[in-house]
């Protein structure tokens, strides 16, 4: 509770994440928000100025773009998203198992995503859609494939102090079972860490999605998606520059949302604020300086 | 009873072109008696802390055995209930997003039976604390009222045996006292045996019965503490010499 109540206190924490819930829930109930049909064609109103009725203009197929934007939202936020969660959740149970257990299990974790890293990941990423087909289902495949050696990684940096703390100690001394320590004692702790990693990664994941649906990789022709937006517009450049701005703002504007949030959020959850009291002074140096290593990291 | 034979340990330093071992327990093997207070003392890197964990059952020896009651440390079962612990650092030792009351009751949930009425104040009484601690956080707590409560959560199911792990050495000269009173007092009150280790050999004698001096991994002297006068081992005698000079 206290880590939120801070970060409502920075204005540009809020707001950014004000501009987060609502893109999400904008996503979520797109069909009720939405003007028009995303996909409904009116060569009529081909480059059509804004109006009432289509607030932003059309496109060069005549449909309204707000409302592409609005569902443009769940392909580029939504599901990235999802795929955000899926390769964290995949590289969080390998990432405190590696941490907390070490030894040969770690070992083992670990070359396996050496050999995931060592692959370019965009690279790699093209090859998967290259053998699967494009689309997008098949580009977040990739992107959980890619990603998650990478989290299992970070994932297992920020719980290796924690899993050498004394309080763990303690219960291994009282006999509790290691998955009971690791969620009691561990999870918790390491979650306001996970969050600032998984956010961090939000973003970029964002930008990668739309740079791929951008060349065409992504999701198909008649969907709705910001980066295959900016490509639709890309031919009327110079003539109708408002084509291009209106998706490139809005991957713009919720990427660096999602960035804010997440360097709020790293300053909201740090230790260091939390310590109140008595012991802030002599406890500071110590935890500061667990935190520098876990940057390092 | 716990009973160490014959221990060895050593941690393997793998470089470029061939492993070393390094050892750092040599053949150690003593017992420890149920109500009995055991110092082991060292300086640092004597391997005492190694041991401790050996103790623990957290780690386990290359070779040797160690058991409790015939059993053997290492599996988890055995030291439910019979073994516990408080370290030094005072910092890390509670879950920092534990309040005092979830903190105690830890040990507690382990063993069922004593889970409804558990009379915390009491407990905090015992180890000169009261009740208005219960709701706070490892952090609003100095180091020594932390260090209590990691005292009294160790007691909280009255294990057999404690093992102190330096557990008053981070702490300043006035409060290291209290805490050794109170480990004395908490020894007469429950019955419980401690093994303490620690480099500084006062405190040792003030609370142990015997007390085990090991330099480089090795037992150096095991003496009952009112015979610590006449200790054989030049090693023993130069770390007295120090302390009374």
């Amino acid at each position: 509770m206290m880590p939120l109540k801070r970060l409502l206190k920075d204005k540009w924490a809020s707001v950014s994440l004000a501009v987060v819930a609502a893109t999400l829930l904008i996503g979520v109930f797109a069909p009720l928000l939405a003007p028009h049909s995303p996909n409904e064609a009116n060569m009529a109103l081909r480059f059509a100025g804004a109006s009432w009725s289509y607030p932003l203009g059309n496109d060069h197929l005549g449909r309204c773009i707000l409302s592409r934007l609005i569902y443009g939202i769940r392909p580029s936020v939504l599901w990235v998203l999802a795929a955000l969660g899926a390769s964290a959740s995949v590289g969080a149970a390998l990432g405190f198992a590696a941490g907390y257990f070490r030894g040969k299990i770690d070992a083992v974790i670990m070359r396996i995503c050496d050999i995931m890293l060592s692959f370019p990941g965009y690279v790699m990423t093209l090859a998967i859609v290259g053998m699967l087909g494009a689309g997008l289902t098949n580009i977040l495949v990739a992107f959980v494939m890619m990603k998650w050696a990478w989290f299992a990684r970070v994932i297992r940096s920020a719980v290796m102090p924690l899993a050498d703390a004394d309080y763990v100690k303690f219960s291994k001394v009282l006999g509790m079972g290691s998955f009971a320590i690791i969620r009691r004692h561990v999870v918790p702790v390491a979650l306001p860490e996970l969050a600032v990693i998984a956010s961090g990664a939000f973003g970029s994941m964002i930008l990668q999605i739309s740079g791929l649906s951008f060349l065409g990789l992504g999701i198909q022709a008649p969907h709705a998606e910001w980066g295959m937006m900016m490509n639709e517009a890309r031919a009327v450049m110079f003539t109708r520059p408002e084509l291009m701005l209106a998706p490139g703002l809005s991957i713009i504007t919720v990427v660096s949302a999602v960035n804010f949030l997440s360097d709020a959020l790293q300053k909201a959850i740090d230790p260091k604020l939390m310590l109140t009291g008595k012991r802030a002074k002599d406890g500071g140096g110590k935890w500061t300086s667990d935190l520098g290593k876990k940057e390092v990291a | 009873m716990l009973k160490v034979e014959g221990v060895y340990q050593s941690y393997r330093r793998s470089g470029l072109l061939r492993r070393t071992n390094h050892e750092v327990l040599r053949n150690i093997g003593f017992e420890w008696e149920k109500g009995e207070c055991l110092g082991i003392i060292g300086e640092s890197g004597s391997g005492k802390s190694t041991l401790g964990r050996l103790l623990l059952g957290i780690d386990k020896p290359v070779r040797g055995s160690i058991t409790f009651d015939g059993k053997p440390i290492a599996d988890r079962k055995t030291r439910r209930g019979a073994i516990s612990a408080v370290f030094q650092d005072y910092t890390s030792s509670i879950n920092p997003f534990y309040t005092v009351r979830q903190a105690i009751l830890e040990p507690l949930r382990l063993r069922k039976s004593e889970n409804e009425s558990f009379d915390f104040g009491s407990l905090l009484r015992e180890v000169g604390l009261d009740e208005s601690y219960l709701d706070r956080y490892p952090h609003e707590l100095s180091g020594g009222e932390a260090q209590r409560v990691c005292i009294a959560r160790a007691v909280a199911s009255k294990p057999a045996c404690i093992l102190l792990d330096e557990a008053i050495s981070s702490l300043d000269g006035s409060v290291q006292m209290q805490v050794l009173e109170l480990l004395r007092n908490l020894r007469e009150t429950f019955g419980m045996g401690y093994i303490f280790i620690t480099h500084d050999i006062q405190a040792a004698a003030y609370l142990c019965d015997r007390m085990m001096i090991i330099r480089g991994g090795e037992i150096e002297e095991l003496v009952r503490t009112e015979e610590l006068a006449n200790v054989q081992s030049p090693y023993a005698k130069e770390l007295l010499r120090k302390v009374i000079s």
